[in-house]
C-alpha cells in the first residue's frame, strides 16, 4: 500500500522536475558562465533518483504480492517464485514503460557527467531535447498506463504472469534490450543539439561514438537474448522467425550499425555530416515506431499486453510531434560543412563505408516494408495477409554475397585514396575459400552453385579477418573482431540451416519410432508438482546411426495460474550440434506429438554474436591514440 | 563544363536513385510471390476458382473433431457458418485444442479439404489472432 503511494508520487515529482529542469536550463543557456550550472546536474540526478524510487516501489509491490496494485494483480501470483515476481515487474506494459523512463533519465544523467569537456550550450540543448522525450513518457505513463492504480476491494490472488515469460533469459532480456533501444534517445537528442549549435564536427563525432557503441552493444546482446529464448521456449527450434516484433528490434539495429560506421568517417574526415544526423534521428524514430506498433495492439505477440487504443494514439501523436520537431530543426539549422575536403576517390575507406550504409539501408527497407505492408493493406482494403520468412530470405540472402565481399575488402583500404595491397595473398585466400566450400557442400544441397558462392564469400571474410587477427599490428583489432564475429555468424547460420534435420511424429508411451538415421524410443513419463505448475516429464532414448544413445527429457508444464500448458524443450548442446526434442500434448489423446531436431553449430550462432559485441566493447575501451 | 564537385553530386544522386528503384522493384516482386492471404471457411466456400497458392485459414477447432494417428492430425475448422476439413502432418502447438481458435497455413485441395503445412502457435490462452476474431464475427 505504502510502496504504491511512494511510487506514484515519485513519478509526479519526477515530471515536475522535468519542467523545472527545462526552466532552469533555458535560463542558464544565455548566461556567460563556461560550465553548466551545477544545479542542473543535481536536479537531473534527483530526477533519476525519483524514477528509481518509483521503480523500486513497484518491485516491492511485486515482491509483497500487493494486489491492491492493479499491475501486480494482473501480472503476479503468490505461488510464483521470487525471481519471477521481480522480473514480472518489467514483464508487463506499465512496468516496462517505467523501465523506459528509468533508462531515459539514467542516460541523460550519465551524459551530463560524461560530457564535461563539451560546449555548454550543446550540453544544455541535449538535456532539453531529452527532457522533451522524458516529459512525453511521464505523461504517457501517468495518463494511460499508470503502474500504481488502486484496486478495491483488494483481491486475494493475482492473475499470474504468462508462463512463457517465466524464464531466466526473458527476465534479463528487457532491461538489456532497453538499454540499447531506449539508449538511442541520447543519440537523437545530442545530434539535434549538435545541429542547432552547428557542432557536427570531429570532436562531436569522437564524443558521440561512445554512446552509439553503448547502445549498439546492449541492443545486440538484447536481441540475442530474445532470440535464445525463442529458440528453446517456443518449441519451433528456430531462432529467428521474421516476426514483426523481432523486426522492430532489428530495424534500429540496422540503422545503428550504419551510424556506427558513418561516425568513423565523421571522426576522421568531417564528411557525411547530414547523413550522420539523419541516421541518428531515424534510429530513435524507429525505436519509437517499434514501441507504437508493439504497444498499440496492432501487432499481436507476446509483447502485446493490453489493447488500449488510447495508448496507441498517444504514442502516435507523440511520435509525429518528435519527427516534425527533429526534421524542422534539421532543415532550419543544418548547414553543410564546407570545410570538408573536396577530394574524393572511388577506391577509399569512405566509399567502402558508404557501400556498407547502402546495404544497411537496403536491408532496412526490406524489413520495414515486410513489417508495415500487411498493416497498411489491412487498413486500406481490410485484406488479411502475412509476409513470411521466404520474403525476407529471398531479398536478403543473395545480397549477402556482395556484402560479405565488400566487408572483406573495405577495411583494407586507406582513407582518401588507396590501392588494394597484397593482391596475391587476397587471391590465394579467395581460392582457398572457394575450394574449401566446394568440398564441404558438394554432397549436401541441391542449390550447389548459389550456396558455393555464398559460403565462399563468408569463408573469404572469415579467413581475411582471421589472418588480420593473427599477423596485423593491433591498431584496429576491435573492428576485426566484430567483422570476424559477423563472418562466423553467417557461416553458422548457413550451415545450421543447410544441415539441420527434423523428425515430427505422434508417438505413444513405450513405442519405438524408426527413421532412416536411427531410432526414437519413448521410455516413460513421470509427473512432478511444483509450486505454480505440474509437469509431465518424458524420457526418450534416441539412437543415432552409429549406435550412440542419448537420453532427452522434454517436459510439459501445466501452469495453474493462469492455466496454460507450455512445452519445455530438452536440448543437448555440444560444440558440434544441438539435439533438440520438444513434446506437445494433444488434449484427451494418448498420442504425444514430438519434434526431434538436430541443429549443427547452434551454439556458434550465440558465440559469434557475443564476438560481434565484444568488438564493440573493445572499441569502447580502446585507449586514445 | 561543370565543376568536379557538381559532377560527383550528380553521379551520387543517380546512384541513389537507381538503387532506390532497384530496391522497390525487388521488394514488390518478392511481395507478390511470398504473401500469404488469410481466409475464413466461409470465404473459401464462396470462392469461384480454387487458388493454388499457400493461404491461411482461421477459425475455431470444432468440438469432437480432432483425430490423431501416428503420422497425422485431422480436425475441422469452423467459423460457425461454414467449416473445412484439415489434414496436418507436423508439430502441434500446445494451445491447439477443441473449441479454441486456430490458424492453419497450407494449401486447398478443394473447397472442403485443406492440407496444412503449419499450425501457428499462440502465446496466451486468452489471445485470439485478430484475423480469427474477425472471421468469427461477434461470437
Amino acid at each position: 500500500m505504502l510502496a504504491n503511494q511512494i511510487g506514484y508520487y515519485s513519478l509526479i515529482l519526477g515530471l515536475l522536475l522535468s519542467v523545472l529542469l527545462c526552466g532552469v536550463s533555458i535560463k542558464d543557456f544565455n548566461k556567460t558562465n563556461k560550465q553548466v550550472n551545477q544545479n542542473i546536474l543535481s536536479l537531473s540526478f534527483l530526477q533519476l533518483v525519483f524514477v528509481i524510487v518509483s521503480f523500486l516501489s513497484l518491485i516491492i509491490s511485486f515482491i509483497n504480492s500487493d494486489f491492491s496494485n492493479e499491475t501486480v494483480f494482473n501480472n503476479s501470483h503468490t505461488t510464483k517464485p521470487l525471481f519471477y515476481k521481480i522480473s514480472g515487474t518489467w514483464g508487463n506494459h506499465e512496468g516496462s514503460l517505467l523501465l523506459w523512463l528509468l533508462v531515459l533519465t539514467l542516460f541523460i544523467f550519465l551524459f551530463l557527467i560524461k560530457s564535461r569537456e563539451q560546449p555548454k550550450k550543446y550540453r544544455i540543448l541535449t538535456l532539453l531535447f531529452q527532457q522533451i522525450i522524458i516529459i512525453g513518457f511521464f505523461l504517457f505513463v501517468l495518463m494511460t498506463s499508470n503502474p500504481f492504480n488502486y484496486l478495491f476491494p483488494i483481491p486475494n490472488e493475482g492473475l499470474g504472469l504468462n508462463p512463457i515469460l517465466q524464464d531466466p533469459a526473458l527476465a534479463i532480456h528487457p532491461p538489456i534490450l532497453y538499454l540499447g533501444y531506449v539508449g538511442t534517445s541520447i543519440i537523437f537528442s545530442s545530434s539535434l543539439a549538435a545541429v542547432t549549435q552547428n557542432y557536427v564536427t570531429k570532436e562531436w563525432g569522437q564524443h558521440i561514438k561512445k554512446w552509439v557503441l553503448v547502445s549498439w552493444i546492449f541492443l545486440t546482446i538484447g536481441i540475442m537474448l530474445g532470440s535464445i529464448w525463442a529458440y528453446y521456449e517456443l518449441g519451433w527450434g528456430g531462432f529467428w522467425f521474421w516476426d514483426p516484433v523481432e523486426n522492430v528490434s532489428l530495424m534500429p539495429w540496422l540503422t545503428l550499425t550504419a551510424l556506427l560506421h558513418c561516425i568513423v568517417v565523421l571522426e576522421r574526415r568531417v564528411s557525411l555530416t547530414s547523413w550522420v544526423v539523419i541516421l541518428s534521428i531515424t534510429t530513435f524514430t524507429l525505436s519509437m515506431c517499434g514501441t507504437f506498433l508493439v504497444r498499440s495492439g496492432i501487432l499481436n505477440s507476446v509483447h502485446t499486453f493490453a489493447n488500449d487504443p488510447a495508448r496507441g494514439i498517444f504514442i502516435l501523436i507523440f511520435l509525429f510531434a518528435l519527427i516534425v520537431l527533429s526534421l524542422g530543426i534539421f532543415f532550419i539549422f543544418h548547414k553543410e560543412n564546407n570545410k570538408s575536403s573536396n577530394n574524393f576517390f572511388w577506391l577509399s575507406r569512405e566509399t567502402s563505408i558508404l557501400i556498407n550504409n547502402w546495404f544497411m539501408m537496403y536491408f532496412l527497407s526490406v524489413v520495414l516494408i515486410g513489417t508495415v505492408y500487411p498493416i497498411f493493406l489491412d487498413v486500406i482494403s481490410s485484406e488479411k495477409i502475412s509476409v513470411g520468412p521466404p520474403f525476407y530470405q529471398k531479398l536478403i540472402v543473395p545480397f549477402l554475397i556482395p556484402f560479405l565481399l565488400f566487408m572483406s575488402l573495405g577495411p583494407r583500404l586507406k582513407w582518401i585514396k588507396s590501392k588494394i595491397e597484397n593482391k596475391n595473398s587476397l587471391i590465394i585466400t579467395f581460392i582457398i575459400s572457394v575450394m574449401l566450400t566446394f568440398f564441404i557442400i558438394k554432397n549436401l544441397t541441391a542449390d550447389l552453385l548459389f550456396y558455393t558462392v555464398l559460403i565462399s564469400a563468408a569463408f573469404f571474410l572469415f579467413f581475411t579477418t582471421l589472418k588480420e587477427l593473427f599477423i596485423k599490428k593491433f591498431n584496429n583489432i576491435s573492428q576485426t573482431v566484430s567483422h570476424f564475429g559477423f563472418s562466423l555468424l553467417i557461416l553458422s547460420i548457413l550451415f545450421n540451416s543447410i544441415l539441420s534435420s527434423e523428425i515430427i511424429t505422434n508417438i505413444k508411451i513405450g513405442e519405438r519410432y524408426d527413421y532412416n538415421k536411427g531410432e526414437i524410443f519413448f521410455k516413460k513419463i513421470e509427473e512432478r508438482k511444483e509450486s505454480n505448475f505440474n509437469s509431465i516429464i518424458a524420457s526418450f532414448e534416441i539412437k543415432d546411426k552409429n549406435g550412440k544413445t542419448i537420453e532427452l527429457k522434454p517436459e510439459i508444464r501445466i501452469y495453474n495460474q493462469p492455466i496454460i500448458i507450455t512445452s519445455e524443450a530438452d536440448i543437448k548442446t555440444t560444440l558440434l550440434d544441438d539435439k533438440f526434442l520438444v513434446m506437445n500434448l494433444v488434449k484427451g489423446n494418448e498420442y504425444f506429438n514430438i519434434r526431434y531436431q538436430v541443429k549443427p553449430f547452434m551454439v556458434w550462432i550465440w558465440i559469434s554474436v557475443l564476438l560481434l559485441s565484444l568488438g564493440g566493447l573493445m572499441s569502447l575501451f580502446k585507449r586514445k591514440i | 563544363m561543370y565543376g568536379k564537385k557538381v559532377k560527383l553530386r550528380f553521379v551520387f544522386l543517380a546512384l541513389i536513385l537507381a538503387s532506390v528503384i532497384l530496391t522497390v522493384f525487388l521488394v514488390l516482386q518478392s511481395l507478390k510471390e511470398n504473401v500469404v492471404y488469410f481466409q475464413s471457411p466461409s470465404e473459401i466456400k464462396s470462392l469461384i476458382e480454387l487458388n493454388k497458392k499457400k493461404i491461411r485459414v482461421g477459425g475455431m477447432v470444432k468440438e469432437q473433431s480432432i483425430f490423431i494417428d501416428s503420422d497425422k492430425v485431422n480436425f475441422v475448422i469452423t467459423d460457425f457458418k461454414n467449416e473445412i476439413n484439415v489434414v496436418y502432418k507436423g508439430a502441434v502447438p500446445n494451445l491447439f485444442a477443441e473449441g479454441k481458435g486456430v490458424v492453419a497455413e497450407g494449401f486447398l485441395k478443394d473447397k472442403n479439404y485443406f492440407t496444412a503445412t503449419k499450425i501457428l502457435a499462440k502465446h496466451d490462452e486468452n489471445y485470439m489472432p485478430p484475423e480469427v476474431k474477425e472471421a468469427l464475427g461477434d461470437k
